[in-house]
């Protein structure tokens, strides 16, 4: 119902001396379905606070004018929904229901009307328990619906939504993309960020690309954009369909085993597993939300004590050490030896600028200053950071912080390295120059465990995948229950519960061949392979 | 250097306000712990325990320092306590009470520079005045029945001591430090770096 | 740890009272004992509390888990007392150097110990059946405080499990950099401080952003706000206000009439 008019429109941060976004004059009708693309930094999300009116005044500079149905931004927000990159921050109230009800009740709506159209925003989106459900308990799919129907109980003049499927597993993502496109009024004006161009095709009539320097570069038809610009977007490193990525699979078979995880579990975050991690291999973890593979990283990282089963570290790995678990090893040690990519990159910051960030690991390990001087340049360009170097780690966009967070972990070239999530939110073309770093760091006969959604990453990288499988009820009864609750598949001392692992090298150009699941769930399944059997 | 132009709280004020004051209620409650378990470490001298008493009142200044806003050294006192209440301090409802008094303290010490002047001296003004706020509740209700000299007087004079140290100062280097990493940016506490 | 939920049953009979008419009367209760210095009206008071909580659906032993710090205090109040009591009337109970105990110190003690119990308790119990959700709509709907400042502090109040949470991952963080403090105490003290700093480095953070998405979804934006959940004042809730009054007041009027009052200024 609301119309944007953009005229000459820039955005300067405070700090900052380059302009996030610059010199965008746009248009875009009431009830038109706009995709907004832009390599990361290009300033999508700087340009959907802009028409959200959230970029408050005090905190950076304006350059020419944003108009939504003649108004300004800030005195439009009545007409304009917004779902930003990370919705644990936009939960505002401890119960599921009012927390929909909280905007509701700021615009003034009835009471009597509020519970029902409460309840209509979360069946739209499908949010599958009761009003009463504590926000604090939802997992991160979850949260993304539960904001998603925060914001579309306000029903929206203008709906902005900023990769709001990141970080979810292909189904998740599936049914937020499937809620939106439910819960859309014909006369609903959407824009909407995603790198991921494919799979927003269906739920967009336009496409407007973002130039990182300034203005827009290409505006129209997705069909008429791509097969106009398609090359040239494709190098300036948008997702077009259509444009693969060649696979970097290794060369070499893989060497020693560095890491062996028997039985390795935390209930009931994560239960318990079996793995073998190699050198010069790349292992990609895969599972739906919530199955706990962040939870895997982090005890493969040394960072948390397993609860059931043990974790070895061969002497290779970990040198005199190697009779202790990683979980007790000296953090200058296991930074040598084992690097971490946490999966929300903030977590992982603990200096005030991009620079001291990367410098902080090599220093930690013992190298010298000119080592790491040399070691944070190409990092910082490599990563295209470089211009970034003086920033705040916490004031990046989404994708500068990953890729940050990634360098970081790259900088002490640890001999085993354990990403979660590695590439979300990445342009094609950091996407690339991440897949190539991590490649390249295999054929030097370092690990690389990944932990990801991202079909095309898998496909391009993993030389062999683990499945985990959500532990659910049934397979807690069936672990306690012991062999004979399901038979043959649980008590098997090589057994990994909840995971399954598939050694085949994945093809280039399809997804991961479909691992088996050990089964809890209905009839004797076989039994799962253990991850280094013959 | 120009200030808000308006004593009305932003949104991000009261936030901020009541996030410092939802941290600091933790540390609260986990202060009582501390100051019941370390009731015996005291027995030589007893009144030497108001030491640990600046803790308590920190939340006051910073908020002070940091809001720049009418009310919020009181608000951030009180709503500290009533968390910390909520959490399950042992002194319940009493700490409701005493976080007012304290806050009224260090909002008299804002008020006296009108809201204007938040450098270092302000600061040490507003931690004497909170202690003083909490040295006068403690006088009255809890040490009633101690010696004057040998112990009231001395207790009262070493929570004002502590205050001014730990929450005058201490919030005054706490508000430059996080200043320095960017979170005050959208406050006029964090723009003050810019300018040194 | 940390415990958010409420710890009682939900339904019991005092527990669903309006949890401003609950405030009211743990403080009204708890004022009127402030002001006397003698264990008399204390312990009615303490009698009367322990004989209501079934009524509060709190169970002895959650308050017993609550209320335990209180006993350090206690010793705490003991040993101060012993040493600096400025009534040492009465017979001379002990007499070793500065340690000099008389009738008088122990009835002093007992009082401040029971009082501190006394007052302590209604506070313990009414927290312990209160959802911060109630509260918050409560004190806007009947207290009439400003709605900002209640959504304000509720909101910032679901961070506390967050609180928890974003420790460890500080903690994971700085060791998967290379960072420890290895044995060294000094060192352990000062990362404890610097985790500590960063934890609220990043509360701050996430305020201003969650003060960002409130804006967005209309938080603030000048139109009257409406309430979701009504929060209801009725005359029973006004009744358990006076019903507090009154029992205190019988308290204190029994400890007058038994001629222990000691009036706590004066
Ligand atoms: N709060 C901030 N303070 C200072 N600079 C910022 C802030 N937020 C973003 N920037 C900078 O502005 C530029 C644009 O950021 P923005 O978040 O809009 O990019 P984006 O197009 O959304 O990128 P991505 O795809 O990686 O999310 C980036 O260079 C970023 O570093
Ligand atoms: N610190 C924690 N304390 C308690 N439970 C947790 C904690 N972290 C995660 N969990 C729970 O453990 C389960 C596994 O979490 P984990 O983060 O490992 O899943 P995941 O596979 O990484 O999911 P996603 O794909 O969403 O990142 C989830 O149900 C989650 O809610
Ligand atoms: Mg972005
Ligand atoms: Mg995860």
């Amino acid at each position: 119902m609301s119309g944007v008019v953009l005229r000459g429109f820039g955005w300067r941060h405070g700090g900052r001396r380059a302009w996030a976004v610059r010199g965008v004059d746009l248009r875009v009708e009431s009830g038109e379905r706009v995709l907004l693309l832009g390599a990361s930094g290009a300033g999508k999300s700087t340009l959907l606070a802009a028409l959200a009116g959230l970029l408050p005044e005090d905190s950076g500079e304006q350059e020419g004018t944003v108009e939504i149905d003649g108004l300004d931004p800030r005195k439009a927000r009545e007409r304009v929904g917004v779902v930003f990159q990370d919705p644990e921050t936009q939960l505002v109230m401890a119960r599921s229901g009012d927390d929909v009800a909280f905007g509701l009740e700021n615009r003034g709506v009835p009471a009597e009307e509020i519970w029902p159209r409460v309840d209509e925003a979360l069946c739209r989106v499908g949010f599958p328990y009761h009003r009463d459900r504590p926000t604090a308990a939802l997992s991160g799919g979850e949260q993304q619906r539960l904001a998603l129907a925060g914001t579309l109980a306000l029903r929206p003049g203008l709906l902005l939504l900023d990769e709001p499927t990141a970080n979810l597993d292909p189904t998740g993502a599936a049914l937020i993309r499937r809620a939106v496109a439910d819960a859309l009024d014909p006369d609903t004006t959407l824009i909407l960020v995603e790198h991921r161009v494919a799979e927003a095709l269906p739920l967009v009539d336009r496409v407007v690309v973002l130039e990182p320097g300034g203005g827009v570069r290409a505006d129209g038809s997705p069909e008429a954009v791509f097969a106009a610009h398609g090359d040239a977007l494709a190098a300036a490193g948008v997702w077009v369909p259509g444009h693969t990525v060649p696979p970097r699979h290794a060369t070499t078979p893989p060497g020693d085993v560095l890491l062996t995880a028997d039985r390795l579990g935390l209930p009931p975050r994560l239960a318990p597993t079996d793995l073998r991690v190699r050198a010069g291999e790349a292992l990609a973890v895969l599972g739906p939300n919530g199955a706990g593979k962040s939870t895997l990283a982090l005890l493969l990282g040394g960072l948390l004590r397993p609860r059931t089963g043990a974790l070895t570290a061969s002497a290779e790995l970990a040198g005199r050490d190697a009779r202790t678990p990683p979980h007790r090893w000296r953090a200058p040690a296991l930074a040598r030896r084992i690097g971490s990519v946490f999966q929300d990159p903030e977590h992982q910051f603990v200096t005030g600028t991009v620079r001291d960030e990367l410098a902080l690991g090599p220093r930690r390990t013992g190298r010298t200053e000119a080592e790491v001087t040399a070691t944070v340049d190409a990092l910082l360009d490599r990563l295209r950071l470089d211009r970034l170097a003086g920033a705040n780690p916490y004031t990046l966009s989404g994708g500068e912080a990953r890729r940050l967070s990634v360098a970081t972990a790259l900088a002490t070239a640890p001999r085993l390295l354990i990403c979660d999530e590695p590439t979300f939110g990445q342009d094609r073309r950091t996407w690339r120059e991440l897949v190539d770093l991590l490649a390249e760091l295999r054929d030097d006969g370092h690990g690389v465990v990944a932990v990801t959604h991202d079909a095309d990453f898998v496909a391009a990288l993993a030389d062999r995948t683990l499945t985990l499988d959500r532990p659910s009820a049934d397979l807690d009864r069936a672990l306690t229950a012991g062999p004979a609750g399901v038979p043959g598949s649980v008590g098997s001392p090589s057994g990994g519960h909840g995971a399954s692992e598939s050694a085949g090298r994945p093809g280039a150009d399809g997804p991961p061949s479909s691992p088996a699941r050990p089964g809890a769930d209905g009839p004797p399944s076989p039994p799962p392979r253990g991850a280094g059997a013959p | 250097m120009s200030h808000t132009d308006s004593n009305r709280w932003r949104t991000v004020d009261i936030v901020v306000a009541s996030v410092i004051a939802v941290a600091f209620g933790v540390v609260f409650w986990a202060w009582g712990l501390l100051w019941s378990a370390t009731g015996a470490a005291f027995a030589f001298f007893p009144p030497a325990q108001a030491l640990l008493y600046g803790v308590w009142l920190i939340p006051a200044v910073l908020a002070g320092l940091i809001i720049r806003k009418p009310g919020a050294a009181l608000y951030c006192e009180t709503v500290a306590a009533i968390v910390s209440a909520l959490l399950g301090s042992q002194w319940a409802s009493i700490v409701i009470l005493q976080g007012l008094m304290q806050g009224i303290g260090a909002e008299l010490a804002f008020a006296a520079f009108r809201y204007r002047s938040f450098r270092l001296p302000v600061a040490v003004l507003a931690g004497a005045l909170t202690g003083l706020g909490a040295a006068i509740f403690d006088f009255v209700y809890w040490n009633k029945a101690y010696e004057l000299t040998a112990y009231r007087i001395p207790y009262a004079l070493i929570t004002i001591v502590s205050a001014t140290v730990v929450a005058g100062l201490g919030a005054h280097l706490l508000t430059r430090a996080l200043a320095n990493t960017g979170v005050l940016d959208r406050f006029p506490a964090g723009r003050d770096r810019a300018l040194v | 740890m940390i415990d958010l939920e409420p710890v009682a049953a939900p339904d019991a009979p005092l527990a669903r009272r309006n949890p401003v008419a609950k405030l009211a009367a743990a403080l009204v209760f708890t004022l009127v004992l402030v002001a006397t210095l003698d264990p008399v009206a204390p312990a009615i008071a303490i009698a009367i509390e322990l004989a209501v909580l079934p009524l509060f659906g709190v169970r002895y032993r959650v308050l017993a888990r609550r209320a335990w710090p209180l006993l350090a205090g206690a010793v705490g109040i003991l040993v101060t007392l012993v040493l600096f009591a400025a009534d040492r009337s009465g017979p001379v109970l002990v007499d070793a150097g500065p340690v000099l105990v008389t009738q008088g110190v122990l009835v002093t003690a007992l009082g401040l110990v029971l009082r501190m119990l006394a007052v302590a308790l209604p506070g313990i119990v009414v927290f312990a059946t209160t959802d911060p959700t109630e509260l918050a709509d409560a004190l806007i709907q009947n207290a009439k405080a400003p709605a900002r400042f209640a959504i304000g502090a509720l909101a910032a109040f679901r961070m506390v499990p967050l609180l928890e949470q974003e420790w460890r991952m500080i903690s994971m963080a700085r060791r998967a950099r290379g960072v420890d403090a290895g044995r060294n105490p000094l060192a352990k003290l000062r990362l404890f401080g610097s985790t500590a700093f960063a934890l609220l480095v990043g509360a701050i953070r996430r305020g201003t952003r969650l003060a960002v998405a409130m804006d967005a979804r209309g938080f603030d934006a000048g139109t009257p706000r409406t309430v979701a959940r009504r929060q209801h004042f009725t005359r029973l809730d006004a009744l358990l206000v006076v019903a507090a009054a009154l029992l205190a007041g019988a308290a204190l009027t029994t400890s007058i009439l038994l001629g222990t009052f000691r009036p706590l200024i004066g």
